[in-house]
């Protein structure tokens, strides 16, 4: 008997991670959200975010075919379609609900999907790549902006600076979807740490408005 | 839903329909609350026989301990001022030292804390001692009966609202309210995005929109994205102790400044106060309506009259109402919006009646705001149409956020951030923390919600330890502590030594909440019934899983019904049958007795079913790959 169910993990994990769904205890592929037999909701599988939300891998994401997967996972997954259900199945969707928000919130922003597209296409390899300031060029930048901001005395001088930032910021993103159309990872890392940091300083930029014009 | 369709006409009840009660929908405000029904989409706010739908939210005591809510109390607050409880939702989940700031706003006589009592302020009336927990739910029970009148059932589950910038603590409070008053929440929704709910269905409005919610005590600014039946909030923020009850402060102030005038300094008691706060909210509704007025206020058998303006009114309560504008600014530039990008403004609360805060509104975002439906129903009337969402089904979808970012104490007094603000929910997030000390075998944990950089200017919402950590040098330990928010927005936190895997989790709920004995003593206190409310419930989760069981085995059936074997298939239609009945009857352990046995009737059929299935997943893969686990497939497969 135990001998049986050791196989059929092994052979289902052979076939293509076939899983067991919990309610009706039939075959379910493990990337299935609902059991193909009984409907049932089942464990958030091993998923990259990209397969999630049911998108390419990419750093090109169009923003609205982004929302409208996001909704169409969300109205098929989220706690409030499971309110009446056993607190197995509760539970449940609250996990995928967690999953895809996850997934959402990363890939919607460009320095998050940046990230995170980097690890996943470089595994291991450049783990720490993005948040080494290893390159002096990149360096030179963020440290004479930083001056620039800490020495603009009126909101206006601010406000340029904070344009410029956005304008870089903008830039950035461009170079970031040639690099990794041309899948140079290394160059995507590098730009990707430099988005960082531009991102850092319109920020800052902001707060310092904020502060000038006596707002909170 | 689907599982249904699969079963024979007739042969298994619409989930719930025994169970069912219709889900209400509350909106437990401030200044007053509200209870609406939703049926088929068409929402009935439920009034009283003078056709008024606000129950103030205002609590008498008799002196056994009875209470008084509504109208009837709220008469008693000018002539017994010392037995009546009104604003009380001020103070959900607050501690004592938090309602210091307070003290002079809330004319309330604060118990002073006992040693070894929960954090949870409580207050002194009519010579009790009452948490606002217990306050608020007779409330809660007050519009619950209201409820039962109308539709003439047991109302048992409901979807109450809270302000969207209420902390953990009060959302706590408010459930453990409900609970009191013998109602599950089937969800806390946060009132904008309720009142956007109402809107949204009846326009099918689409865009961004904003919903400025200013009500007694509380003020709240959320950013939306409507569109198609979505209701995505973008960004909220808010000031959970800022609304109409701060404008009559401000009034008050004014009035007995000027009696100090011509009548020299007094002292005066809780009871006089409430009575200036009484005058003031009069003249504040008054100067909505009309441009000056005279009021007379009698202390100590002295009379003073009060000559008003509605400019001078402005002039008072203007910091207040720019304060509201600083946080729309605010939330504008969270969400990356322009003022000018929203499509609409929609205006909640009795507070937005005040002209001033139109006026103010309507500059900051260049549009009339709109106020179509009854602002101090719109928010019970979403309320109605998600409880309704909840259990009957429907295709709305509400994408919520969480107002305060939410974090942990670390070295040196400093906060880091595990979730931030605005992330939607449910969310669960994970940071790894090292040991700091060699040999350290325990870890202070100490969760903290608000967007300060120090702990101590946070609220702290939970304090708690993991022990057994194995002695380690310094930095070998790795703790990890992981939070999760859930659709209502609640937080649980766990922390576990990732080495040896030792694991603490908390529901957060400390600080200022209820301990559980005093939850306890409360439910037992409070509800006759208590007993029954718990059978019942714990009834109806056995039968709604029986039913999910019985569903899984009919789609099984209907899919695979090739593989059963002789004699199975009137096996397994036998236990199915004895669940069924077990169903229609009135007893658990038969219930789960009758899913057990269904189950083990239904193993064999299970297996054939999985094995099918990797066969057929196997189809087409690599030969060596099955030929590793051929010999296995023939064993189990004679």
């Amino acid at each position: 008997m135990q001998q049986q169910q050791e196989f059929r993990a092994e052979a289902g994990a052979i076939a293509g991670h076939l899983g067991t769904c919990w309610s009706c205890k039939g075959p379910a592929d493990e990337s299935a959200v609902l059991c193909p037999t009984c409907g049932a909701v089942q464990p958030p599988g091993q998923l990259d975010h990209f397969a999630r939300l049911g998108l390419n891998v990419g750093f090109d994401v169009d923003s609205a075919a982004l929302d409208r997967h996001y909704f169409d996972c969300q109205r098929l997954l989220h706690p409030d379609r499971f309110a009446t259900r056993t607190p197995r199945e509760r539970a449940l969707s609250q996990s995928q609900a967690v999953s895809i928000n996850q997934a959402y919130e990363t890939l919607k922003d460009p320095l998050k999907r940046a990230d995170y597209l980097v690890h996943l296409k470089g595994s291991g390899v450049l783990h720490e790549g993005c948040n080494l300031v290893n390159d002096q060029d990149l360096l030179t930048e963020s440290l004479e902006l930083r001056e620039a901001l800490a020495d603009a005395e009126t909101p206006a001088e601010v406000e340029a600076l904070a344009r410029r930032a956005a304008a870089d910021v903008q830039g950035c993103i461009r170079a970031l979807s040639e690099i990794f159309a041309k899948d140079d990872l290394e160059e995507a890392c590098r730009l990707t740490t430099r988005l960082k940091y531009l991102r850092k300083l319109v920020d800052e930029c902001r707060l310092r408005r904020g502060r000038m014009t006596g707002g909170e | 839903m689907q599982l249904l369709q699969i079963h024979e006409p007739g042969e298994t009840p619409q989930p719930h329909e025994d169970d069912a009660s219709l889900a209400v929908g509350i909106d437990l405000g401030t200044t007053n609350s509200v209870v609406a029904v939703s049926n088929g989409g068409e929402t009935e706010v439920l009034r009283d026989e003078n056709g008024l739908a606000l129950v103030p939210s205002v609590v008498a005591y008799a002196p056994d301990g009875s209470a008084i809510v509504g109208e009837l109390a709220r008469r008693l607050l000018l002539d017994r001022p010392e037995v009546v409880v009104s604003s009380v939702k001020r103070l959900m989940g607050r501690g004592v030292e938090d309602i210091k700031g307070l003290g002079g706003i809330l004319p309330y006589e604060v118990e002073a804390r006992k040693e070894g009592a929960s954090g949870m302020v409580r207050l002194l009336v009519a010579g009790h001692s009452l948490s606002p927990v217990e306050i608020s739910s007779e409330i809660l029970k007050a519009l619950k009966a209201r409820a039962e009148d109308h539709l003439g059932r047991p109302v048992t589950r409901a979807v109450v609202t809270v302000p969207a910038y209420f902390d953990d603590a009060a959302r706590t409070a408010t459930k453990d309210a409900a609970r009191i008053a013998g109602l599950e929440v089937l969800r806390l929704v946060n009132e904008p995005t309720a009142a956007a709910l109402a809107y949204g269905l009846d326009e099918s409005a689409e865009g961004v929109y904003a919903v400025y919610d200013l009500g007694g005590g509380t003020f709240d600014i959320s950013l939306l994205r409507m569109e198609k039946g979505v209701f995505q909030v973008l960004a909220t923020g808010g000031d959970s102790a800022l609304g109409g009850d701060d404008f009559d402060h401000a009034v008050a102030e004014h009035f007995l400044a000027e009696r100090r005038d011509g009548l020299g300094t007094e002292t005066l008691t809780t009871s006089e106060v409430k009575l200036a706060l009484t005058s003031a909210r009069l003249a504040k509704e008054c100067l909505s309506r009309q441009d000056a007025g005279e009021w007379a206020m009698e202390i100590d058998d002295k009379q003073t009259l009060h000559r008003l303006q509605r400019s001078r009114l402005e002039e008072l309560i203007a910091p207040l109402v720019e304060r509201t504008i600083r946080v729309c600014r605010s939330v504008l530039d969270d969400a990356g919006i322009d003022a000018t990008d929203v499509n609409g403004v929609v205006l909640v609360g009795g507070s937005t009646r005040v002209p001033l805060v139109r006026r103010r509104v309507a500059e900051l975002f260049g549009r009339e705001p709109l106020a179509d439906i009854n602002p101090d129903e719109v928010v019970a009337v979403g309320a109605a149409l998600q409880a309704e969402a909840l259990t009957v089904g429907s295709d709305t979808l509400l994408l919520d956020v969480t107002p305060l970012s939410l974090g942990i104490e670390t070295m040196g007094g400093l906060v880091e951030k595990i979730i931030p603000r605005n992330t939607p929910i449910p969310v669960a997030r994970a940071q790894e923390f090292t040991t700091y000390q060699d040999g350290q075998s325990a870890m202070a944990i100490h969760v903290l919600q608000g967007e300060r950089e120090l702990a101590d200017q946070c609220r702290s919402l939970a304090r708690f330890e993991l022990h057994g950590i194995p002695p380690m040098t310094a930095g070998a330990g790795r703790i990890r502590v992981s939070f999760a928010v859930d659709a209502d927005g609640l937080l649980t936190v766990s922390a576990s030594e990732q080495v040896t895997g030792v694991e603490q989790q908390v529901a957060v709920k400390p600080s200022y909440g209820l301990s559980e004995d005093e939850m306890a003593e409360m439910l037992y206190d409070s509800m006759e019934n208590a007993a029954d409310d718990m059978q019942r419930r714990i009834l109806t989760e056995a039968r709604v899983d029986a039913r999910r069981v019985l569903g899984a085995v009919a789609s099984a059936l209907a899919a695979d019904g090739d593989l059963l074997e002789a004699g199975e298939s009137t096996s397994i239609a036998e236990a199915m049958a004895i669940v069924e009945r077990s169903i229609a009857g009135d007893d658990r352990d038969a219930i789960i007795a009758a899913v057990e046995a269904l189950e083990k009737a239904t193993l064999g059929f299970a297996e054939r079913r999985m094995d099918r299935g990797i066969r057929s997943a196997l189809r087409g893969h690599d030969l060596r790959d099955f030929e590793e686990a051929a010999p296995a497939v023939t064993d189990s497969d004679p």
